[in-house]
């Protein structure tokens, strides 16, 4: 038990938080008075909600962006931007005490400076305001109201009882937490990614329930940084959609770490006794309990969809699924668009501000886009990050499409031996009998930068013929994707063909 | 250097053959014909083993090391015995639903360890019960009765049930929770359990269980091998110690022009190239020197391999390219791997015996060792006694590599053929043995 531990959360009320507070939602703000119908009117101001105002202003359109609470949304406030300034840090610290295995010395006292490292986080914040501000928004022509936002009918909504028109309508409230069912959970008090950004204190013991791409982002960062971290998923490998083998080396990864990995095991009950949160877990039917200072859950996630009268705008929804849309985006009133993590997950940054962009050419410019048709890469960014595209290995084989997949272990690629970073691979699958690329997973420190080359593969229609003529700068992680294509090129490489060559190349 | 060593290539594998087989003989427990999972002090039972000794036994008569009634004797006891357990499912019980809890008490023959009633290992002893009923075909009342005994323990499988529902056969079920599910995907050992679940005349899993099952298969080209992935070793060798794949395809295979034999040579390939590239630099591990499998391994200290610290997994399937791998090696994988590629494998058995002689005593192979993790004589670190499991493989593998009498005799099982069939097996000698019409 930790009696030290102040489990309560407040937002630290520093420089940078009055900066990023002045920037993403000003005190003093008043709210402009529409002068007519708007060409767009945005509901919510996160990553999808910005790019689309950004795009619907550059083509010059009358645009209204409605926050409810701060602009940039969870994204920007209380998730991928946070979340990478912590892991960045907790790097360091995992460098430190590795030291050794880089031939350096690991230095003679390590003491972690949680409240450095969350300083770093809130002033990294503060200076992206730079780019997401509401002042930054009314210079650009988009009328930014705060308040909450009510539909009134087919083509009009309030906010806070003030009336706007539109012509059309995005939806991109997002999503929040989902926070557990469990027993005592809320009455303990929990973390989520909500609030566990504003921790200025190490809890000492940590319990992560869940096993997705955020808990175990987080799982690793503060064990790291010194906490002794618990985390509990109740299937049987983390990552659910991720490939086999990546979601097992992130596990060893893990265990490597000295995180407790509770894999297919459900928490069923939380109580506190004392200033411990006791915490009793299922495994099939093995029975435990485990004392933790900080229980982090709600990391999976729940779409805004309510509050926002979506029946008077005629728009169908779910409370679990979100708002229903097409391929187009559009909702069930033609005029009402929706995207981001409101209608679907997961919840990427990418696909949300790519999603805007549709909606954007969709809805104001005549288009006819189809989301579909977009080729998405995603990453989780522990270490080593996962990442990938396109389409799984079961995924083809349950549309019948016959797929083949190269494999490079990342133990092949000098780089990564050069640099201690042989956990991993590059694994790129292929329509069977062709170099037509389906789908690719990277497992590597830096996965997420190196997916990138095979979504403009897949985007340019290249195949792995083309990427094996694609030189690399010596040495280079990369240089893996290189030595798939080819590997495909020596596969192309039939007994009947080597035997022409030989042939040919007979004295 | 190991007396063994000497031997040639026959009288090195008579030798091995005979000790794995010496391994059933000298354990069993007289009075039910269980056989121990070890041979360590207070080893409970594994049910996999038991049907490694009963598909032993009849080899072994062939090559005149047990008479006949002797081990229609001790397959008897067996099949006597697990015909008479309690199939209530109850906690302590010996199974249910015909199938049977993967660790029982070699007394009572009750469920220890608070085990799973485990589909595969169950699926390894009924395929033990059916090699017996199929070698022991005199016209004589205890071969009859064995025969009937080892009929009847499989049509009282309830393989549908194992299916909960789900498009798969679910991996175990405990009293205490429900069925169990490990998460396991892609290819495994699991064709045995398959074809015995497809072939059942009384509670076969749905005709698409196996198409649910192949697709979560993941062909790769790993280390310019095209190959059907699985890391252990012994995923691929289990089912084929019973069936004879060689020349037979699943839709899989023939589309994509290989066999599940051809697979498990390529396997050993794999395994050769990641031993020598030996990511982690462990010491012992080259062309000669592999072997990745479901081994036991150290637990008990920390190694010290170029600065960096790592864990040891004790017992667990290790596998490549992935891992886990921490420097241990299974020599009877090895040596299983014999029909597949018989000189990579004799090569490989030979450098490990004569680098590592204490990986052998009484002639048989420790289920694994670590080299890196060596003592201060330079000696490697070896799990203790001998595992059934691996005597099992090793016997079976050095008799379908010498005389392929175990695969020629369950060609013979028409359960097995048919459950093959159903799963979208054809060619060679399935096709031919649809002609004469298999027996059951």
């Amino acid at each position: 038990m930790n009696a030290g531990f102040d489990a309560s959360i407040r937002t630290p009320t520093d420089a940078y938080e009055r900066q990023r507070i002045a920037a993403v939602h000003p005190e003093s703000w008043n709210n402009p008075e529409p002068s007519g119908p708007y060409q767009l009117v945005i509901v919510g101001a996160g990553p999808t909600g910005l790019a689309a105002a950004d795009a619907a202003a550059a083509l010059g359109a009358r645009v209204a962006l409605i926050e409810r609470h701060l602009i940039g949304g969870t994204c920007f406030n209380t998730g991928c931007v946070p979340s990478k300034s912590l892991l960045r840090t907790a790097r360091v610290y995992d460098q430190m005490r590795e030291a050794d295995r880089y031939g350096a010395q690991v230095p003679d006292d390590i003491r972690v400076d949680f409240a450095a490292a969350m300083a770093r986080l809130r002033r990294i914040r503060a200076h992206l305001t730079h780019s997401t501000s509401v002042r930054q928004l009314a210079a650009s022509g988009v009328d930014v109201y705060f308040g909450n936002a009510q539909f009134e009918g087919h083509d009009r909504l309030s906010v806070n009882g003030q009336s706007l028109r539109f012509e059309k309508a995005l939806i991109a409230t997002g999503a929040r937490p989902k926070v557990p069912d469990i027993p005592g959970l809320k009455q303990a008090g929990l973390l989520t990614n909500a609030t566990v950004f504003d921790l200025t204190e190490l809890p000492p013991r940590l319990l992560v329930i869940g096993g997705g791409p955020l808990g175990c982002e987080l799982a690793q960062a503060f064990q790291r940084f010194g906490s002794k971290v618990t985390i509990v998923q109740n299937l049987p490998l983390f990552l659910e959609r991720e490939e086999r083998d990546a979601a097992q080396i992130l596990s060893d990864a893990f265990r490597r770490d000295g995180i407790e990995v509770r894999l297919a095991t459900t928490a069923t009950a939380v109580r506190l006794e004392g200033n411990d949160k006791v915490v009793d877990l299922v495994s099939a039917d093995y029975h435990s309990t485990i004392r933790v200072d900080a229980i982090l859950a709600g990391i999976g996630r729940r779409p805004n969809v309510q509050g926002l009268a979506l029946e008077a705008a005629g728009v169908e929804y779910d409370d679990n699924d979100g708002v229903t849309i097409d391929d187009h985006l559009r909702t069930s009133n033609a005029h009402v668009y929706a995207a981001g993590d409101v209608c679907f997950n997961p919840g990427y940054a990418a696909i949300a501000q790519e999603s805007a962009q549709i909606v954007v050419r969709n809805a104001l410019a005549g288009g006819c886009e189809r989301l579909s048709e977009r080729i998405v890469p995603w990453c989780t960014y522990t270490d080593p990050e996962i990442a990938h595209v396109g389409m799984y290995v079961r995924e083809a084989n349950t549309r019948g499409i016959p797929i083949k997949t190269f494999t490079i272990p990342m133990h092949q690629v000098d780089r990564a031996i050069t640099d201690s970073e042989q956990g991993g691979f590059v694994k790129i699958h292929v329509r069977e009998g062709s170099d037509h690329i389906l789908g690719a997973t990277i497992v590597s420190r830096d996965a997420g930068d190196m997916i990138s080359q095979i979504t403009l593969a897949m985007v340019a229609g290249v195949g792995l013929r083309t990427l094996a003529k694609v030189i690399h700068a010596y040495p280079t992680k990369t240089e893996a994707i290189r030595e798939a294509a080819m590997a495909y090129n020596r596969n192309r490489l039939t007994p009947r063909v080597l035997a022409r060559l030989q042939r040919r190349l007979a004295p | 250097m190991p007396e063994l060593c000497t031997l040639s290539d026959d009288a090195l594998l008579d030798r091995l053959q005979r000790a794995a087989f010496g391994y059933f003989v000298e354990t069993m427990n007289p009075a039910n014909g269980l056989v121990p999972d070890t041979s360590r002090d207070h080893s409970p039972v594994s049910i996999a083993v038991v049907g490694f000794a009963l598909s032993a036994y009849p080899a072994a008569v062939e090559r005149g090391w047990m008479e006949r009634a002797e081990a229609v004797r001790r397959s008897l006891l067996a099949l006597r015995f697990f015909q008479a357990s309690d199939q209530s499912g109850s906690p302590t019980a010996t199974g249910y639903k015909g199938f049977y809890y993967h660790f029982l008490d070699i007394h009572s023959g009750r469920r220890m360890w608070q085990s799973e009633l485990s589909m595969i290992d169950s699926a390894l002893l009924i395929a033990g019960m059916l090699t017996a009923a199929t070698c022991f075909d005199a016209d004589n009342a205890e071969e009859a009765e064995l025969r009937e005994l080892a009929d009847a323990l499989y049509r009282r499988v309830d393989w549908h049930w194992s299916q909960d529902g789900t498009s798969t056969i679910r991996q175990g079920w405990k009293p205490e929770s429900g069925y169990l599910h490990y998460g396991w995907e892609g290819y495994s050992e699991a064709i045995l359990l398959y074809a015995l679940a497809l072939g059942s005349p009384t509670h076969p899993v749905s005709p698409d269980c196996y198409a649910g099952w192949i697709s979560t298969y993941q062909w790769e080209n790993l280390y310019h091998q095209d190959f059907l992935y699985a890391g252990p070793l012994f995923v691929h060798h289990f089912s084929q110690a019973w069936i004879d794949l060689r020349g037979i395809r699943d839709r899989f295979m023939r589309e994509k022009g290989s066999d599940y034999f051809e697979n498990s040579r390529r396997a050993v390939l794999v395994q050769r190239q990641y031993t020598q590239l030996n990511p982690h630099e462990f010491t012992g591990y080259d062309c000669n020197g592999w072997g990745l499998s479901a081994c036991d391994g150290p637990t008990d200290a920390q190694l010290d391999v170029s600065h960096e610290q790592r864990r040891l997994f004790g017992y667990a399937a290790r596998g490549v390219p992935y891992g886990p791998d921490d420097g241990t090696l299974s020599p009877p994988s090895v040596l299983a791997s014999l029909p597949f590629a018989p000189e990579l494998s004799l090569a490989a058995l030979r450098n490990m015996l004569l680098r590592y002689p204490e990986i052998l005593t009484d002639d048989r192979l420790t289920t694994g060792f670590n080299a890196t993790l060596a003592d201060r004589h330079g000696r490697p670190w070896v799990s203790p006694g001998h595992y059934g499991l691996d005597q099992g493989i090793v016997f079976m593998m050095i008799e379908n590599h010498r005389r392929e009498s175990i695969w020629r005799r369950l060609r013979g099982c028409g359960y097995l053929a048919e459950g093959l069939r159903r799963a979208g097996f054809n060619g060679g000698w399935l096709d031919r043995s649809a002609d004469t019409g298999a027996r059951a």
